[in-house]
């Protein structure tokens, strides 16, 4: 009945592991006591857990990547301590064993558990809002996104303390990741983790473009959405368009894995070179998936904190449709050594190259965006010329790369894992931190704490380039990416001044930690009672922060690009409305929660084998969908009386500003 | 065969032996070697600080290597002709337009300027023909699969990733080694290149180009080494538990030492029989430098068709054109070569 399962599952004799899995138990005790001594899980439940509210959806997202930051860095820090320890071949304090799993869960965890739900979170929080819309067009699949990518960092996590971790590297090449040669249940881990988060962003693929092309507010053509929604509307196609092939991939290993067929082997004509092609068929776009909604972050946050339009709005669009496109042309590229013939390989070379246009133009908006402005020294602002000076450095190592002829001795090395995280980092990470300070105040109502989120940005920026930087140089130095130990005495110095960077890295996660701390505690001094504190531009700034439930009293009618900037230019900005009417919501569900939870037992049962439980889980799963679909009570109306006592709140605190007179609001009230 | 010139200033400047690219005739040509120039000049800065660390890859020991460093010396020049500017600009714009600096100019509505759309669509658009030149030929150029131009006569080697250890057998020669490659220099070289059971790459830095070594197939690779020298080789694909140790060193030496070596490995007592490869093939890490002699004839190609089968799921010996004579097997090839 269980399967493989057995107590053994259970790594006891490593003191890591269990030391950390002491902590993490721990924390998880305390965390569920503390819930049930304040009383919390009734409102856990309803406020949260079983929220469709898109704001809240989009913070649940952000806490996920963060909690996974962590692990992902844990895992960083520990393979750069190895590598710096490891010298004339020492063994270091990690066996190969180990450290293989590490790299290989730091890469899928940052990928799928870090960016992208930071980059799910953001559109989540921001799309509806900048398009005027109430929510997302199907809350209750959004939920259940949101629940799916929970459920496939669970099982990644628990595989830490249950089985162990695929040790194949984070795509999983086969044929490593066979049965042949990795037996054990760390690569079922990886496949069902995987799929279930997948599932999860192709349903909210599907969701934003029916929200962007169904829900914008009256008047919104598509060349009056704001850049961000561009972004986000290119992503999602992405999205939509490649993550069945990964999906597909991945089922076509499992069957390899679980039904002895033989699409990847190396018996009865199967061939590992099939899945490396399908596997950067995803792979490929899904860099652009990251990094397109960060450029619409940056946008959003230069023209705001630059006190002017974005240079070249219709440029941008184009730019970014172009990325979207040219992605499917590339993918190649990530094998050039596999001996390819010449032309195939100039001509994935080629189309690698051209994206670096539509990029170069991006930046070059970007500073002219800055020419002739006002600029204003926000976080969000250092954090986009931090990345305007990074990017730039890591775009043109990656088109480097994109040369066959420079590739053939630079691929694998270390130079390549400097190229990503030069772009990961410095361009999806610090666009999401930009977002994340950016936008906050939408959500919470208050502004986050400047001085930590300053420290923050430069422990960041300084970690990066001290972490990065020697990875550089040791691929020129001929060093090859996964290395357990090494014998060349040149190479020890780099990956000393290496782990100091990811040290650094460290103390701006920390110091970010601080800030939202320290942001918690100080934020009735930092109360945002205008729902402007940037002085910004586009439609979310023109609700209250934080917005309310329905985003919008009434719905705004859309006159141009920048419709709150011009509206506070004409004074028509702030304007109560005479009247309200009732607002149609969605119904809160926990439909999205549950179907998740048994796909949890679905997933961790096909790991182990446990066939029965499987079947209860996909069972359950698809019993729950249906039941959801003869669930009629899906949504309510907010009655009129119900906006305006809100709408009054709000209008009344904006009149503090106006007045600055407590005491005459206090008698007026 | 071009000599690796220790001078990185010449290095830089000398391209790929074929490249049309330094023969400036036409406008295009000119503008190419102006850019090309410029681009010199710009990876001066760089060059001059990367020169300084005497990195692996950019003191390459042979034709290949030397291409690629030149290669990728020119496509960082190029873009940095770009990058650098950016660089500066974005912090020169950041500083001059601070929000405290009230005498810089403020143009609240501005945001658009054909002139300026025109340019800087323009620049990465020439910067990227540039550069699609430059990588069309290149590739061309340093194609694995391409055979050196030589005077001399190549030696051929079969290599073999096995896990996790390098077999490199010398099949003109009849013998084998592992974990140590010797070669001749000023000898372009055929690798002939396949895995036992898991993906590898092989890649010896100062010598170029690196291939994939995979399971039941045959990857080419071309080398050569024109300075005598001991040039560190790995794997650069991850191939699991082992793959830290699978590192083997290239003797690059003259010809008598190359001879040596070879008489050396003929009159080892070690045997590469088909059973002794099957003993070899046993996953194990940081296997000891052995010579073997008397390999066994169509060893490579039965290692590369191992997965071959017919219809009736008899092996079918795998070389390239063995199609046609599905019903010959390794022994059947090992009695055919011994006649």
């Amino acid at each position: 009945m269980f399967g493989k399962l057995t107590l053994d599952a259970v790594p006891w004799h490593e003191p890591i592991i269990m030391g950390t899995g002491a902590v993490v138990a721990l924390g998880a005790i305390a965390l569920l006591a503390a819930v049930t001594i304040a009383g919390k899980w009734g409102y856990l439940w309803r406020e949260w857990i079983t929220s469709v509210d898109h704001k809240r959806i989009g913070v649940m997202y952000i806490i996920l990547a963060i909690v996974m930051l962590l692990r992902g860095f844990a895992d960083a820090i520990m393979m750069r301590a190895q590598q710096a320890i490891a010298n004339n071949d020492a063994a270091g304090y990690l066996p190969p064993h180990h450290y293989d799993q590490i790299f290989t869960a730091h890469g899928v965890i940052m990928i799928f558990f870090v960016a992208t739900p930071l980059i799910l979170g953001l559109m989540n929080v921001v799309v509806p809002l900048q398009l005027g819309a109430r929510d997302v067009a199907y809350p209750f699949v959004n939920s259940l996104s949101y629940w799916l990518s929970v459920v496939g960092a669970l099982l990644v996590m628990v595989s830490m303390f249950v089985g162990d971790f695929a040790a194949t590297g984070w795509v999983a090449y086969p044929p490593l990741s066979e049965l042949g040669y990795s037996p054990t249940v760390g690569v079922d881990y990886y496949i069902w983790s995987l799929q279930l988060s997948g599932l999860g962003t192709t349903l909210s693929g599907i969701n934003f473009i029916v929200t962007i092309l169904r829900m914008r507010a009256p008047g919104m053509d598509l060349m009056k959405m704001p850049v961000f929604v561009w972004t986000a509307f290119i992503t999602n196609i992405l999205i939509v368009a490649v993550f069945p092939v990964l999906t597909g991939t991945l089922a076509l290993l499992t069957m390899d894995r679980y039904l002895d067929m033989h699409f990847f082997t190396n018996e009865l004509g199967g061939n590992a070179m099939m899945y490396i092609n399908l596997i950067w068929v995803w792979g490929h776009p899904e860099v652009y998936i990251l990094i397109l909604p960060a450029f619409g972050a940056y946008s959003e946050i230069i023209a705001t904190f630059s006190g002017k339009p974005l240079f070249g709005y219709k440029s941008m669009v184009y730019a970014t449709s172009s990325i979207g496109i040219l992605s499917f042309f590339v993918w190649l590229h990530h094998f050039f050594t596999m001996g390819s013939g010449a032309n195939v390989n100039a001509f994935f070379g080629i189309m690698t190259t051209v994206i670096s246009i539509p990029t170069g133009v991006k930046l070059f908006n970007w500073l002219f965006t800055m020419y002739r402005g006002r600029i204003r020294y926000h976080s969000a602002t250092l954090w986009t010329i931090g990345f305007m000076v990074t990017f730039a450095v890591g775009g043109m190592t990656g088109v480097l790369l994109a040369v066959p002829g420079a590739d053939f001795v630079l691929h694998n090395s270390l130079f390549l894992v400097a190229h990503f995280h030069n772009v990961i980092i410095g361009g999806v990470v610090f666009g999401c931190l930009a977002g994340v300070s950016f936008w906050f105040p939408k959500v919470f109502g208050f502004t986050l704490n400047e001085f930590w989120g300053k420290v923050s940005f430069w422990c960041w920026l300084i970690g990066y380039w001290l972490a990065f930087t020697p990875l550089y140089i040791l691929g020129f130095e001929g060093m090859t990416r996964r290395m357990n130990h090494y014998s060349v005495p040149e190479w020890h110095a780099w990956l000393v001044v290496a782990f100091v960077g990811a040290v650094f890295v460290g103390l701006g996660i920390l110091a970010f930690i601080v800030q939202i701390a320290v942001s918690l505690r100080d934020r009735e001094m930092n109360r945002d009672v205008t729902g402007d504190p940037w002085d910004a531009r586009s439609l979310e700034w023109s609700t209250s922060s934080p917005a309310p439930f329905y985003n919008f009293a009434v719905l705004p009618e859309i006159t141009s690009m920048e419709q709150h900037w011009d509206n506070k230019e004409a004074g028509r900005a702030y304007v109560q409305p005479r009247a309200y009417e009732d607002i149609h919501m969605p119904r809160n569900t926990g439909a999205g929660f549950i179907i998740a939870v048994f796909g949890l037992l679905f997933g961790f049962a096909m790991i182990w084998h446990m066939w029965l439980f499987a079947a209860v889980g996909l069972v359950g799963m698809i019993a729950t969908f249906i039941a959801r679909t003869y669930n009629q009570d899906v949504d309510y109306w907010v009655p009129a009386a119900e906006v305006e006592r809100i709408e009054n709140a709000r209008f009344r605190q904006l009149g503090i500003r106006r007045f600055d007179q407590p005491e005459q609001i206090e008698e007026m009230a | 065969m071009r000599n690796p010139d220790p001078s990185t200033g010449q290095a830089a400047t000398a391209g790929p032996p074929s490249s049309a690219l330094t023969s400036p005739t036409s406008p295009p040509r000119l503008i190419a070697t102006f850019l090309r120039r410029a681009a010199i000049a710009a990876a001066a800065g760089p060059l001059a600080l990367l020169g300084g660390c005497n990195m692996v890859l950019f003191t390459p020991k042979g034709d290949i290597g030397v291409q690629e460093k030149n290669l990728i010396l020119i496509s960082l020049g190029l873009m940095l002709l770009v990058v650098i500017p950016v660089i500066v600009l974005t912090l020169w714009f950041a500083w001059r337009y601070r929000a405290s600096n009230t005498s810089a100019t403020y143009a609240p509505r501005w945001s658009h300027s054909t002139a300026i759309e025109v340019v800087v669509w323009s620049i990465p658009c020439v910067i990227v023909l540039t550069l699609g030149v430059l990588i069309w030929r290149s590739t061309q150029s340093l194609d694995p699969y391409r055979p050196i131009e030589s005077q001399v006569k190549p030696i051929r080697v079969d290599v073999v990733a096995l896990n996790w250890k390098w077999l490199f057998i010398y099949p003109d020669y009849g013998v084998a080694s592992v974990n140590q490659l010797a070669i001749p220099v000023d000898t372009p070289v055929e690798f002939n290149i396949t895995a036992e059971s898991l993906m590898n790459s092989f890649f010896i830095p100062q010598l170029g180009s690196q291939v994939y070594a995979m399971p039941a197939m045959q990857t080419k690779l071309h080398l050569v080494a024109n300075e005598p020298g001991v040039y560190a080789g790995r794997s650069a694909a991850f191939s699991g538990p082992g793959f830290s140790d699978m590192h083997f060193d290239t003797l690059a030496t003259n010809r008598a030492d190359f001879d040596a070596w070879i008489a050396r490995a003929t009159a080892s007592p070690a045997m590469l029989s088909r059973a002794a490869y099957e003993q070899l093939a046993q996953p194990g890490e940081k296997a000891p430098v052995t010579l073997y002699s008397n390999v066994a004839p169509g060893l490579f190609e039965g290692v590369v068709g191992k997965y071959m089968r017919d219809v009736h799921g008899n092996p079918i010996c795998g070389t390239v054109a063995g199609v046609s004579t599905p019903a010959l097997t390794l022994n059947h090839r090992a009695i055919l070569a011994a006649e």
